[in-house]
């Protein structure tokens, strides 16, 4: 197994757990933390390609990993705003009580 | 494959399973920490300095932080009574290890992956920099843009929400209706219009 096997063999585990958590857990945070590693999984796998890849001068896989993080961090922050608000109006943040658009 | 990565790499999967499954949210937390720093970790021994570091600044620095807040904002920091997993877990289950089984085939039994190893690239903070400036200056200044939009709709959706705001809406309505032309929406019919 080749240096660049191991790390998408270890990105590709990160994504299965992380949708994994966000698709079963009843939290809402915690829906939010698997989409997080997910997408560091993603990160992880551009720096991988990037590092073992033909062409490593030239940064592509790391300015993408760079922009990723900046619009992570851009969804953090919006989606547990998000949160807190849903918690204000139905003061519970578990997934399966929210459920008034569902009709 | 060198030891130190698979060390990293077994930290990293064990502290994101961890945040995963744990019941207390706090623990959760914790774990998710631990295992964004493992990713940094693991890509600094990639040789992407400048991502590590930026990786433990945003991630463990600040993430963290906001997903401490929002637990503790949320109050569901006490370990709940009830399942943590929402019923169907086990399609759950099932979904994410036919993805892993599926990802973890395609990277095994790609034929189009280099197989040597490049020698290690040179990714100084002065490059990173060359770069954002001269041929991702335009996506650099998209991102800055986001970033302010993202936290001032953040702050506005996370603000509460007054309950007097209407009555004052109201009575500076009933102030304004005596004095001229309320709304600039039906101009008056005399003086509009084409000649």
């Amino acid at each position: 197994m080749t240096p660049l096997q191991g790390c998408l063999l270890v990105s590709a585990l990160l994504f299965a757990i992380g949708l994994a958590g966000a698709v079963t857990r009843r939290n809402a945070i915690l829906a939010l933390v698997g989409i997080e590693l997910m997408l560091n999984a993603a990160n992880l796998n551009f720096i991988a390609f990037w590092r073992y890849g033909p062409h490593p001068e030239a940064l592509s896989g790391m300015m993408v990993v760079i922009f990723s993080i900046a619009i992570a961090a851009a969804e953090a922050a919006v989606g547990l705003a998000l949160i807190i608000a849903i918690y204000r109006h139905y003061r519970t943040v578990n997934l399966d009580e929210i459920k008034d658009l569902k009709g | 494959m060198s030891p130190a990565f698979v060390i990293i790499a077994f930290v990293t999967l064990f502290a994101a399973a961890a945040a995963m499954s744990l019941r207390n949210l706090v623990h959760c937390a914790l774990s998710l920490v631990v295992a964004l720093a493992g990713l940094a970790a693991l890509y600094l021994q990639l040789g992407a300095q400048f991502v590590g570091f930026a990786q433990i600044l945003v991630y463990v620095g600040a993430v963290a932080i906001l997903i401490v807040f929002a637990v503790l904002l949320t109050r569901s920091d006490a370990t709940p009574n009830q399942a943590i997993l929402a019923p169907g877990w086990i399609v759950g289950i099932l979904v994410s290890a036919v993805v892993f089984a599926t990802l973890g085939w395609a990277a095994l039994n790609s034929t189009g992956l280099p197989k040597e190893m490049s020698p290690a690239p040179e990714a100084t903070v002065r490059n990173i920099g060359d770069q954002l400036m001269t041929q991702y200056v335009l996506p650099l200044e998209v991102i800055g843009l986001l970033l302010t939009a993202a936290l001032i709709g953040a702050v506005i959706i996370a603000m509460k929400e007054e309950p007097q705001k209407t009555r004052i809406e109201d009575g500076r309505l009933k102030m304004e209706k005596p004095s001229g032309p309320s709304s600039i929406l039906h101009p008056p019919s005399s003086s509009g219009g084409h000649a």
